[in-house]
C-alpha cells in the first residue's frame, strides 16, 4: 500500500512548501484534490435553507437563532468539536446553548489544517493550534454583519452597539435584536475583509469550562459511529486477511460460506476475501466458513525475538546523526566510567473501542460517498477516486464521530479507506458497503507503533552534572514511503523517530543522537505522541540514573540542566509544588518525576507508586502540571491530561503487540491487555496560566506518565527498567 | 421468529439460534446504542440489562434471552439509571463516547444492587468495562456521584 501511495503521489501530488518540527507545521506531499462543490456538512448537516447569514465556511446563523459551526477537524474524543466551536462562538459573542456543531465535509480548499498544508487531517495535536485565529475571524466577521445589519435598522452607529449573548442591544435606546432576527439583514450585508479580535482578558467563554457539545448524545445511546450507520440495500462486508505480513492469497473456495444464511457472496479484493452478507453475524460466520489458502512465499518468517537482536547488533555501530554538539564520541572513549541503559520497547496496538471500519456507497450518478470517521480527510479523498476510477470531486466524504483513534485513522495509506472502496469495485458497486473489522482483524493488521531499541551512554563531570551524552535509536520509520516524507526526512533521519530525544532540553556541553532505520513488512504509523512514546521514556529514565549516581535529588538535578527552559521548569515545579514531593511516604511507596515537551506543550508529572511484598506495583497518585499555552477549555485539558496519561500507562502496565513468524500474536483484550478502571490512579491536574496561543493536549500526557512511574519504581528498588511494559518491580 | 422483550417493546426476529443478542439487537432491531467492542465479553462495551443485571450481549445466544427482560442504553431510565446518566454529564465522563453505553449501564447494575458502594467496590465493578480513552477517573468519579445523589 505504501508502494501504491508513492506511485500516486509521483503522478499526482503536488509539494507544499511549509517546514518545521515534527509534529508542528508539516510540510506535506499531498493529492492535488478538485476543489468540492459542497456548502454544507455532511450527514449531521441541518437544512441550509434555514440558514439566512453564511458569511464564511465555518459557520451559519438561521432566521431560528440558531448558530450552526462547521468543524473542520475530527471528533474522535479530544473534543475538538467544542473547542473549535467555543473559539468562533466567543469571537460572536453568542450564547452558548444556541450553538451547534457539525463536521465539515472534505474540502482541502476551506477545511485544510494551516499547520499542514494543503491537506484536511486532525493530528499532532494541531487541531485548535491551527485554527485559534482562523475560527475566531470567522465569528468575528459573522457580529460585525450581525451588527452592522442592527446599525442599519436603528440608524444608529455600529460602534455604539454591543453584542453579548447572542443578542444584539443599543445600550441608548434600549432596544434589542437576536441573532435571528438580524441573520436575514446581515446576509445582504459585505463580508468584512479584516475584523478585530478580543485580548484574551475579554473572552467570555475561551478559557471557561463550557460543556461539551457531544456529551448528552454520548450518554444516551444515540451518538452516530460508523458502526451505526445504515443505508438502503446496504451489505456489510468482513474480509479474511493473511495471518502473516506480507502472504499473498493463492485461492479461496466459499461454497459453504455461501450456505451460511444471510451471505450474499464473497469477492477477492487485493488485501484479502471479502465476505458479502445482509448483517455482521451472517459476514462473521460466513468468513469462519471459508477455505482460504494463503501464499506465505513472501511474507514475513521471523518475529521479535529475531528483531531484537538485530537491533541490538545495529546498537553497536554508529547511524545517522539527528544532533550532534561537542564531541560526546570522544568524552566517551576516553572514559573509564561510561553509564549506559539499553531500552527496548514493543510494537502497540492503538486499539481503538471501534475497530476500523468504513461504509461506502456509489449513487446512480457514479459518484461516490463514504461515511466514517475521516481523519486524514484529503489522502483518503485521493485514494477513494484512484480505486474506483472517479474524479476526486465526485467523492464525498462525511466525517462521523470516532469511537477513539489515537493516531490510528490518520492512516497515511487510507489501509482500511482502499480496502472498502476495494470491496465497492470488487461488488462492482451494485450495493453500499459497511466494512466492519472485527477486534482480531483490528489487532493483527498492523499499523503499529513501531518497536525501538536505544541505547543511552554517559559521562559525568567531576560535579556530577552530565558531561557527555550519546543516544542511539534503532526502528522503522513511520514517514517513508508517505505524503509526509518530503517533510519530515531530513538528512536521512525521520525526525518522528528522534523527536523528545534529538531536542533533548538539557544542559550538555557533548551531546550526540544518532538513527537507525530498519526496513520491516510490519506495517507501522503513529500512535499518540508518536516518537516522543519511546524517546521520553528512554531520556527521563536515564536523566533519574545520572542523578541517583551523582547522589542528588532528581527534581534538582533537573533544574541545575534545565536553566534555559523556562517553561520545562515551570510545570515541573508547579508540579513538584502540588506533589508533595520531598515529604515522606509509607514504607513500599515512592515518588517519581518526569517532564517532557511535545507537540509544543510542557508537560511535568509525579506519580506515586506502591510496591506490595509479591513485587507487583500499583500507581496511587499522579500529579500533572502542563503548559499549553492558553487553556480554551481547562475542563477538557484536564479531561485530555487524564486520559492522556491513563493510554500511556497501558503500555507500561501491560500492552505489547508481539511478533512471532510474520504473525501478531495478540488479538483481542485477552492477551492485549490494557488499563482498566482498578488501575487507573488518582489524577490531579494543574494548568500553567498563560496568555501564549494554544498547543496541543491530545498527546503530550502519554509520552510522561512512563518515567514518572519507572523513576519511582527505581528509587524503591534499585533496579533499572529498560523494557515495556514493567510487569513486575 | 423469536419475540424478544427488549425496553418494554416486543419484537419479532428472524434470527438463528445461536446469532449473539448483540447483532441482534444492532443489526435487525436497529438499536445501535449498544456497542461491538471485541466480540469475546472482555471489554463491556455490549453490555445491556437483563432482568437488571448487566450481562455481557455479545456472547450470550439470542436463544438465551426469549422471556426475559432486556434493557439496552436507549431503554435505560430506572432510577439509578437516570442518576449514572445525569452524573455522567455533569462530569463530562465521555471522550469518544464509544464504550459509554456500557459503562453507564455497569454502573447502573452497580447501583441497583449496592447503593452505597465503597470506593474499592467501584472500581471493581467497573474495572470489567474498558475505555480506551481511559476516562476511568471520572467513571469512578460519577458513579460515586450517582451513588451520593442516590442517596
Amino acid at each position: 500500500m505504501a508502494n501504491r501511495l508513492q506511485n500516486l503521489s509521483r503522478r499526482r501530488f503536488l509539494a507544499a512548501g511549509l517546514a518545521g518540527g515534527a509534529g508542528l507545521t508539516l510540510g506535506l506531499t499531498l493529492p492535488a484534490v478538485a476543489k468540492m462543490g459542497e456548502a454544507g456538512p455532511g450527514l449531521a448537516g441541518r437544512d441550509a435553507a434555514a440558514s439566512a447569514l453564511s458569511p464564511n465556511a465555518f459557520v451559519r446563523i438561521g432566521s431560528d437563532d440558531r448558530v450552526t459551526v462547521v468543524a473542520k477537524h475530527l471528533e474522535m474524543g479530544q473534543g475538538s468539536h467544542t473547542g473549535l466551536a467555543t473559539l468562533l462562538a466567543d469571537e460572536l459573542d453568542a450564547r452558548w446553548s444556541q450553538v451547534e456543531v457539525v463536521a465539515a465535509p472534505a474540502d482541502v480548499e476551506r477545511y485544510n489544517n494551516l499547520l499542514w498544508g494543503p491537506s484536511q487531517g486532525t493530528g499532532g495535536s494541531t487541531a485548535i493550534a491551527n485554527a485559534f485565529e482562523q475560527m475566531r475571524r470567522a465569528g468575528a466577521a459573522a457580529r460585525a454583519m450581525l451588527v452592522a445589519a442592527a446599525a442599519a435598522r436603528w440608524q444608529v452607529a455600529a460602534d455604539t452597539l454591543t453584542v453579548r449573548d447572542g443578542v444584539v442591544s443599543d445600550p441608548a435606546s434600549g432596544r434589542r435584536a437576536s441573532f435571528g432576527e438580524l441573520a436575514e439583514a446581515a446576509a445582504a450585508l459585505p463580508v468584512p475583509d479584516d475584523v478585530t479580535l478580543k485580548k484574551p482578558g475579554q473572552f467570555r467563554l475561551i478559557g471557561h469550562d463550557v460543556p461539551r457539545k457531544d456529551i448528552a448524545a454520548k450518554t444516551d445511546g444515540s451518538a452516530l459511529f460508523t458502526q451505526d450507520v445504515e443505508r438502503p440495500g446496504m451489505l456489510v462486508a468482513v474480509v479474511a486477511h493473511p495471518p502473516r505480513f506480507g502472504a499473498k492469497l493463492r485461492g479461496f473456495d466459499d461454497s459453504a460460506a455461501r450456505r451460511v444464511p444471510g451471505v450474499h457472496g464473497a469477492v477477492q479484493i487485493p488485501s484479502g476475501v471479502a465476505v458479502l452478507a445482509a448483517h455482521t453475524w451472517a459476514a462473521l460466520k460466513g468468513r469462519d466458513a471459508l477455505s482460504v489458502d494463503w501464499d506465505d512465499s513472501a511474507a514475513m518468517q521471523t518475529g521479535s525475538a529475531e528483531l531484537f537482536a538485530d537491533y541490538a547488533q545495529r546498537l553497536e555501530r554508529s547511524g545517522a546523526v539527528a544532533r550532534n554538539d561537542g564531541d560526546a564520541d570522544t568524552a566517551l572513549a576516553g572514559s573509564d566510567a561510561v553509564l549506559s541503559t539499553d531500552y527496548r520497547f514493543p510494537f502497540l496496538a492503538h486499539a481503538a473501542m471501534e475497530p476500523m471500519n468504513c461504509v461506502i456507497e456509489r449513487h446512480a450518478d457514479g459518484s461516490v460517498e463514504l461515511w466514517y470517521g475521516a481523519q486524514i480527510q484529503t489522502i483518503d479523498h485521493a485514494v477513494v477516486a484512484e480505486v474506483l476510477g472517479v474524479e476526486p470531486g465526485q467523492v464525498r466524504i462525511n466525517t462521523l464521530f470516532a469511537g477513539g483513534s489515537f493516531g490510528r485513522r490518520a492512516n497515511p495509506a487510507s489501509d482500511y479507506v482502499r480496502e472498502a472502496a476495494e470491496i465497492l469495485k470488487a461488488t462492482a458497486g451494485n450495493a453500499p458497503i459497511k466494512l466492519v473489522w472485527s477486534r482480531e482483524d483490528d489487532t493483527r493488521a498492523g499499523w503499529y507503533r513501531p518497536a525501538y531499541m536505544h541505547r543511552i551512554e554517559a559521562v559525568l563531570g567531576d560535579d556530577g552534572m552530565p558531561r557527555a551524552w550519546r543516544n542511539r535509536i534503532v526502528g522503522q520509520s513511520i514517514v517513508a514511503g508517505t505524503a509526509f516524507e518530503g517533510a519530515l526526512v531530513k538528512d536521512g533521519v525521520d525526525v518522528t523517530s528522534v523527536e523528545g530525544a534529538a531536542n533533548l532540553p538539557y544542559a550538555i556541553p557533548n551531546l550526540r543522537v544518532e538513527l537507525h532505520t530498519t526496513d520491516l513488512a510490519v506495517p507501522i504509523q503513529w500512535w499518540r505522541a508518536v516518537g516522543s512514546t519511546h524517546t521520553a521514556f528512554a531520556t527521563e529514565t536515564f536523566v533519574d540514573r545520572l542523578a541517583r549516581a551523582a547522589g542528588a535529588d532528581p527534581v534538582d538535578y533537573r533544574r541545575r540542566l534545565l536553566k534555559d527552559h523556562p517553561r520545562h521548569l515551570g510545570v515541573l515545579d508547579l508540579a513538584v509544588a502540588q506533589s508533595r514531593w520531598g515529604q515522606p511516604l509509607a514504607e513500599g511507596r515512592a515518588r517519581g518525576v518526569a517532564v517532557h515537551e511535545s507537540f509544543n506543550s510542557f508537560v511535568a508529572m509525579v506519580a506515586e507508586v506502591t510496591v506490595n511484598a509479591d513485587n507487583r506495583f500499583s500507581v496511587d497518585r499522579v500529579d500533572v502540571a502542563v503548559d499549553c499555552g492558553i487553556a480554551v477549555n481547562p475542563d477538557i485539558v484536564r479531561a485530555q491530561m487524564e486520559g492522556g496519561l491513563g493510554f500511556g500507562l497501558c503500555a507500561v502496565l501491560g500492552s505489547a503487540i508481539t511478533i512471532d513468524n510474520g504473525a501478531a500474536v495478540e488479538a483481542n483484550f485477552d492477551t492485549y491487555r490494557v488499563l482498566r478502571a482498578a488501575q487507573m490512579p488518582d489524577v490531579r491536574v494543574h494548568i500553567v496560566l498563560s496568555a501564549a496561543a494554544p498547543t496541543g493536549v491530545g498527546e503530550p500526557a502519554t509520552p510522561v506518565i512512563g518515567p514518572a512511574v519507572a523513576n519511582a519504581l527505581s528509587s524503591l528498588t534499585g533496579k533499572v527498567y529498560a523494557q515495556l511494559p514493567i510487569r513486575a518491580a | 421468529m423469536l419475540t424478544l422483550t427488549v425496553n418494554g417493546v416486543d419484537h419479532e426476529v428472524d434470527a438463528p439460534p445461536d446469532m449473539p443478542l448483540l447483532w441482534v439487537l444492532r443489526d435487525l432491531i436497529g438499536l445501535k446504542g449498544t456497542k461491538y467492542g471485541c466480540g469475546i465479553a472482555q471489554c463491556g462495551a455490549c453490555t445491556v440489562l437483563l432482568g437488571g443485571t448487566a450481562q455481557r450481549s455479545c456472547v450470550l445466544p439470542v436463544s438465551a434471552v426469549v422471556g426475559q427482560a432486556i434493557t439496552t442504553i436507549e431503554g435505560a431510565d430506572s432510577a439509578p439509571a437516570r442518576a449514572v446518566r445525569d452524573a455522567w454529564q455533569e462530569l463530562a465522563v465521555p471522550q469518544c463516547g464509544y464504550c459509554q453505553s456500557g459503562q453507564i449501564l455497569a454502573a447502573t447494575d452497580l447501583l441497583t444492587r449496592n447503593a452505597s458502594p465503597s470506593d474499592a467496590e467501584i472500581a471493581d465493578h467497573m474495572t470489567g468495562n474498558i475505555c480506551r480513552c481511559c476516562t476511568y477517573a471520572r467513571i469512578k468519579r460519577a458513579v460515586r456521584r450517582a451513588a451520593d445523589n442516590l442517596a
